[in-house]
């Protein structure tokens, strides 16, 4: 009879080579991994190492190349235009950086506070980040003209100065310019990250500070900064990548010049590779950027993250 | 006076025709379904936009065949070349800059027949057409459909009020006129900036004016000349007349600064008297009648060394619809067509043919004829040399302006900035 079929016999059913394989953990992460190990491949890798690829190469545009080993590199070594660009990405990073986490980090302290309107100024402060880079590269392009710049004439119209300035055809004064533009344009993202991080600094930590009788500036260098240090060293590493591989601004406003004086990495290896159609020096020019952002990631990532110090430990 | 001058030119303009031979068309077949895109520069000239389009739509109306036409930035327009010529997909026909063309000659179709009816029927090509038209076997490998062309524009007026009633046609000459601008407070300004046509057209006419080149016949790099000294000595004599900030000049720069009156000469199209005639603030409509052109002077090599932006029609090999292409770019330089573009863009755009020296537009208004001959006068940017990879670098690399920028600012001695624009240059031409 077939209710003898139904009568549990008090053994597992025998599992599938595939049951059992979806019930192992490891085989489980694998699969669900492997979609995002699939984007990574094809979006990020494959193009790092076509772009690595193409260094070690005389490929132009609309030909391929053939391998030609570490000429490219020392074609750049010797190459001062090149090595401009490297001081001049250097510089633009590094100022443009402590001046977005000083004016960055002032801001963030200042927000905190309770204001009126608190919400909506926070909103306006994010401005300059929301609006899109290169509308704001042409309106930076406009205040910096050599003719028709609001600043030289205010400046002008109020006597302190008798002709315009030059903003973009000395070479300092264009890279100050291009590091202002940045600085204005990454001081939000900075002081709302900051602020996030402020905001999770509990408030007894300073009732504690100022029953021990620790001033402003002590509860500031005590408690602020090593509660704030972890946040710290993550929006210190994003604002270092986002500013060494800055593009946009400077090709919109000076497209290297005057004589390659503003050219960052990122614009000549844009440059050689596609107007220049030489992809292979302009790929060797991408590629040497890896080790400065390597380094600086590791710089501001490890340095800035060590636990102890956080928590108010010796350097050891 | 102005009046006799008007009825003069009405009269001639009258008589400009653009004559055209009996000869038959190729008589391409259309494939069935064909469809097309095409990729061109974008506008810099109302009128252009307006024609091209208009007629492209005229195209499609009389075939069937769709036509969707893609406007790039100046800037932008050779990279997306690139990458269509790369991938071999994208746009079926381009209207490329200068030699582009001649980057990728295996990757676009012949078109030598399209050249040679269009040649016969409207009294042979430019010899600046010819040039950019023709690959290095000889065969057309693009149809070059205009030029625009860099001339003198200046404030008739100011130019008279600094004691000179002509234009000057020689550097000398010029030299002498720029000092005494600056004298009267109304300087000159020519860009030095990194800006793809204002500066490349200023800095090859300044090397070239003095007998100097980036590369000889054979493509050997030439820089290294006691011409290239000479036309850098004459930029520096000249550069102290600029008004100030034009290092950082991009294209646009010029344009704007002329018509705000903060200079009294620019190196230009025919764009600036464009925008000012099309003007609707009167204060600028009426600048335009104070505008005057004329061809950028001649210096110690005793010829004109002008040169121009040609666009080229050019047909990807990758294309479905080959004959449709042909019959496109057929279609667009026919006199029904070609003749109101040109005349909707004021000559901005100079014709490749020259039965157009007959379009009207040259002698309807007489700011207009300097522009004519754009492209019987001007010189290729690879001057002396091949057209190909290694002149569109050069070009694109922004070689010669950095040169000369670098020298007449005093960033660079005259041996240095040369030194290194023939290490920049013989990296392309090796």
């Amino acid at each position: 009879m077939a209710s003898a079929a139904t009568v549990w016999d008090g053994r597992r059913p025998e599992q599938s080579w595939l049951s059992r394989k979806l019930d192992d953990r490891r085989v489980l992460a694998a699969l669900f991994m492997l979609p995002v190990a699939a984007l990574l491949l094809t979006f990020l890798s494959y193009p790092l190492g076509l772009g690595v690829w193409l260094g070690f190469t005389d490929t132009r545009i609309g030909r391929d190349g053939i391998w030609i080993g570490l000429e490219n590199y020392t074609y750049l070594f010797e190459d001062p235009v090149f090595w401009l660009s490297v001081f001049n990405t250097i510089v633009y990073t590094v100022l443009a950086t402590i001046l977005k986490f000083g004016l960055g980090l002032w801001l963030a302290l200042l927000l905190n506070h309770h204001l009126p309107f608190k919400s909506l100024i926070r909103a306006i402060v994010l401005l300059p980040w929301i609006v899109p880079t290169v509308l704001s590269a042409i309106a930076f392009w406009w205040i910096y003209d050599p003719q028709f710049s609001i600043i030289s004439y205010v400046l002008r119209g109020i006597g302190i100065i008798d002709t315009n300035i030059d903003f973009l055809g000395e070479p300092w004064n264009a890279r100050l310019s291009l590091i202002a533009a940045n600085v204005w344009r990454g001081i939000p993202f900075v002081a709302i990250s900051l602020l996030a991080g402020l905001q999770t600094i509990s408030p007894s930590l300073y009732e504690a500070a100022m029953i021990d009788g620790a001033t402003a500036w002590e509860r500031f260098v005590h408690v602020t900064v090593p509660m704030l240090m972890p946040i710290l060293a993550v929006v210190l590493t994003f604002s270092v990548l986002f500013t060494f591989t800055d593009f946009q601004l400077v090709y919109a406003i000076t497209r290297g010049g005057p004589n390659n004086a503003t050219h960052l990495m990122a614009t000549l290896a844009f440059q050689r590779a596609i107007p220049g159609g030489y992809l292979g020096e302009g790929a060797a020019i991408a590629v040497a950027m890896i080790p400065f952002l390597v380094a600086s990631t590791i710089f501001s990532y490890v340095a800035l993250a060590r636990r102890k110090w956080q928590q108010g430990g010796s350097d050891d | 006076m102005a009046g006799v001058a008007g009825g003069t030119l009405l009269g001639r303009a009258a008589r400009a025709e653009v004559v055209a031979a009996d000869v038959p068309t190729p008589g391409y077949e259309i494939e069935s379904g064909a469809e097309l895109r095409v990729l061109r520069p974008a506008k810099f000239v109302a009128g252009d936009e307006e024609l091209f389009l208009a007629n492209s739509k005229k195209f499609t109306d009389q075939t069937g065949v769709a036509v969707r036409v893609d406007q790039e930035s100046w800037q932008d327009l050779r990279p997306k070349t690139a990458v269509a010529a790369n991938v071999g997909t994208g746009p079926d026909i381009v209207l490329a800059w200068n030699d582009d063309p001649h980057q990728y000659p295996e990757k676009i179709l012949d078109l030598t027949d399209l050249a040679d009816y269009l040649g016969k029927k409207y009294g042979g090509w430019a010899p600046l057409a010819e040039t950019m038209g023709k690959g290095p076997e000889g065969n057309w490998i693009c149809i070059p459909v205009g030029a625009s062309g860099g001339k003198m524009v200046y404030r008739d007026s100011w130019m008279k009020e600094a004691g000179f009633s002509e234009f000057p046609k020689d550097t000398a000459g010029f030299l002498e006129l720029a000092k005494a601008l600056q004298g009267i407070g109304h300087p000159v300004g020519f860009t030095l900036g990194q800006a793809e046509g204002d500066a490349n057209t200023f800095c090859h006419w300044l090397l070239w004016a003095h007998g100097g080149s980036v590369v000889d016949e054979n493509g050997k790099v030439t820089l290294d000349s006691p011409e290239t000294r000479a036309a850098l000595a004459y930029g520096t004599e000249l550069y102290k007349t600029f008004i100030p900030g034009t290092l950082s000049w991009l294209d646009p720069s010029n344009n704007k600064a002329f018509l705000a009156g903060e200079v009294s000469v620019v190196a230009n199209g025919i764009s600036v008297y464009y925008a000012a005639k099309t003007s609707d603030d009167p204060n600028v409509k009426a600048l335009a009648e104070d505008i005057g052109h004329a061809a950028m002077p001649i210096g110690p090599v005793g010829r004109p060394t002008e040169t121009a932006l040609t666009v080229s029609g050019m047909i990807f090999g990758h294309t479905k619809y080959p004959n449709a292409a042909k019959e496109y770019l057929r279609f667009m330089m026919e006199k029904e067509q070609y003749e109101p573009w040109q005349e909707a863009s004021i000559g901005y755009w100079a014709h490749s043919l020259n039965a157009y020296d007959g379009n009207p537009v040259w002698t309807v208004d007489p700011k207009h004829t300097p522009y004519q001959k754009i492209m019987t006068e001007s010189l290729p940017y690879g001057y002396k040399g091949p057209l190909g990879y290694a002149s569109a670098g050069t070009l694109a690399d922004y070689i010669v302006v950095t040169m000369v920028s670098s020298v007449v600012s005093g960033a660079a001695s005259p041996d240095d900035a040369i030194a290194e624009a023939t290490r920049r240059a013989e990296r392309y031409y090796r």
